[in-house]
């Protein structure tokens, strides 16, 4: 990413340097790089949230650590059992091992985080492009468009939307949510795209005849997508959080999925006798939201002009 | 300031429209038929469908039948829902406790929120990374897992706050306000911490020292004032969000507030009672946020309006 920003941009890379040579570039992305990799809390997070989607992608190289591994093998005879040998977090109410659950959950609480995150990117670049560049009637329709989705708090918006849907999958989900969260990221991308539009780069693209999606490819977006990047990893766990409190509202994900927001929301039954059921998930959700929450925090501040 | 007021208040008007049409939307035109749900697996006589679908309109284009219900919204007739209660009516008695919830929860917000920035602020290096910890740890958990953790520990451990219902007056509204709170506490927080740390290197603060005031005194009287600012415009727009929040919290500690009375008709498909709070609730965060941006310009006088 840093390096497709710095070939691209004229201004900071003026003469065909060997680009091999890392060590005598500078630029935002790499000061940001160079004090990122020296914090502790941007190294620990960054582990914790590599080892979740190692997690999420292969569950199966954590779940068999003790037990079967199977989160569906279950045994009503143990049902929300306390933890046993073999079995360190107990048992669900089926009597499904917590363990092997709570690691397969880690799949569908992060593609929701990731994927919302994603379509909220998406949409705000492209939608936020326009109306920056264009200007006129292309930015007073998307604007105002953007002010309805804005005006939804989002709680209650996703509530709204998701109940009208009778199948809700990690993409209706993941949809609904990104269709309420775009907004905000469009907004400061239409407002940094309009900071970049008249500098000189982009008036000599222009003079040379560059067509205007060159120019916003090769010249505007690379100056201008840098904070939306950074406000979206600080949406991540927000995203995350947000799945689990809509499926324990029964609009998120359904069963036979398998998901923290889920155990979670089937805990509230027993959880004052049961706690491991509440416990246990929401340790593996918090750890995870905090880690993204951080990360994001570091980002920001590396690529804060203002605090370096 | 009167002609962006103006300008804002069009645009408010717009949105409204915007967003009630697509709750309108999202509840009324798609896919299943509101009233063949109502009976379940018994089929209704044709005659009775026919005439529920009359008396709520829904054999009317999808656009007349928002026109006819933001019509009948303007003159404050909610409707009724399908077993011909007042909407109105059952709004009505809910209000308070949602009233009562959200400002327990702004009152929580607000002085834990800046008591906590501040200290952060002003105690070194290890009260700031505490502080900081536990409100990243917060805003990382859902709050329903928050308001569960407290209902075992404060409620059913302890016994020090009642977990269910409104019975016990104000007391009720504690934990269920405190973790309602929660969230908005931790960003009151970080927000305080972050200006009051900007001011305490500002030349007026230094004056103030020179000129010997103690230590409190330019801490309370000259720094937390200029630090309040961005703390204020958040609490009052986060009421409109803990008004969205309370729908969690009353289903958790069974408060009869509107947030209840959303969740469950949207879970029995009451879709007149659904639109109509919902509204309603778009009609207070809007509200709430214009009501914050003419706010920003009093409080700070450097903003001024194109």
């Amino acid at each position: 990413m840093s390096d497709h920003v710095l070939s691209d941009n004229p201004t900071i890379v003026p003469v065909v340097e060997p680009m091999n040579d890392l060590t005598t570039q500078s630029s935002l992305a790499r000061d940001a790089w160079n004090d990122m990799r020296r914090n502790p809390v941007f190294l620990l997070s960054a582990s914790v949230v590599l080892l979740m989607l190692v997690m999420a992608v292969w569950p199966g190289l954590f779940a068999g650590w003790f037990g079967s591994g199977d989160p569906r093998q279950c045994d009503l005879a143990v049902s929300n059992n306390g933890p046993a040998p073999g079995h360190p977090f107990g048992f669900d109410t089926q009597g499904c091992d917590v363990y092997a659950n709570v690691i397969h959950g880690a799949s569908a609480s992060i593609s929701v985080g990731l994927l919302v995150t994603l379509f909220c990117f998406v949409l705000a670049v492209v939608l936020g492009s326009i109306s920056g560049f264009f200007g006129g009637w292309y930015d007073a329709v998307i604007s105002r468009i953007s002010d309805v989705f804005f005006g939804f708090p989002f709680l209650l918006g996703a509530l709204i939307l998701l109940t009208s849907f009778s199948e809700r999958s990690i993409w209706t989900v993941s949809f609904v949510l990104a269709l309420l969260g775009w907004p905000t990221l469009a907004r400061l991308m239409r407002s940094t795209v309009k900071s970049v539009i008249d500098v000189d780069y982009v008036l000599a693209a222009r003079g040379l005849g560059a067509s205007n999606w060159r120019i916003i490819t090769r010249h505007i977006l690379p100056n201008a997508v840098t904070p939306v990047i950074v406000l979206s990893t600080l949406n991540i766990g927000a995203f995350i959080v947000a799945e689990a409190t809509l499926t324990f509202l029964g609009v998120g994900l359904q069963y036979p999925a398998i998901s923290w927001g889920l155990q979670l929301s089937a805990a509230q039954s027993s959880f004052t006798v049961s706690p491991h059921l509440l416990i246990f998930p929401s340790l593996f959700l918090g750890v995870t939201v905090v880690s993204f929450v951080l990360l994001g925090d570091v980002v920001r501040d590396a690529f804060d002009p203002k605090l370096r | 300031m009167g002609r962006y007021t103006v300008r804002r208040l069009i645009q408010m008007v717009f949105v409204f429209f915007g967003v009630t049409l697509i709750i309108y939307a999202a509840v009324w035109a798609l896919p299943g038929d509101p009233i063949r749900a109502l009976s379940g697996n018994r089929p209704m006589s044709e005659s009775t469908i026919n005439s529920l679908r009359e008396q709520f309109h829904l054999n009317d284009p999808f656009y007349m039948q928002y026109l006819t219900y933001i019509g009948n919204l303007l003159r404050g007739d909610l409707g009724t829902d399908f077993s011909g209660r007042s909407v109105a009516q059952q709004m009505g008695s809910r209000w308070p406790v949602t009233i009562n919830l959200a400002l327990m929860a702004l009152l929580f917000e607000a002085v834990f929120g800046i008591a906590l920035g501040t200290i952060a602020a002003v105690r070194g290096k290890v009260t700031d990374y505490v502080i900081l910890f536990f409100s990243i740890s917060i805003i990382s958990l859902p709050v329903f897992v928050l308001a569960y953790m407290g209902q075992i520990l404060l409620g059913v451990k302890a016994g020090i706050f009642p977990v269910s219902g409104i019975n016990e007056g104000w007391l009720s509204y504690i934990l269920p306000g405190f973790i309602l709170a929660t969230t908005g506490m931790a960003s009151v927080a970080r927000l305080v911490r972050s200006s009051v740390l900007e001011n305490l290197k500002a030349d007026y603060t230094r004056t103030a020292h020179a000129k010997g005031l103690s230590n409190f005194r330019v801490l309370t009287r000259h720094v937390l004032r200029n630090s309040l600012i961005p703390a204020v415009t958040f609490l009052a727009i986060d009421l409109g969000y803990l008004m969205g929040g309370a729908i969690v919290i009353e289903g958790v500690f069974n408060l009869p507030g509107i947030g209840q009375l959303l969740f469950r008709s949207t879970a029995a498909q009451e879709g007149a009672v659904v639109v109509g709070v919902a509204s309603l609730l778009v009609l207070i965060f809007l509200l709430t946020n214009l009501l914050v941006d003419l706010l920003y310009g009093v409080l700070d006088p450097r903003i001024g309006y194109e």
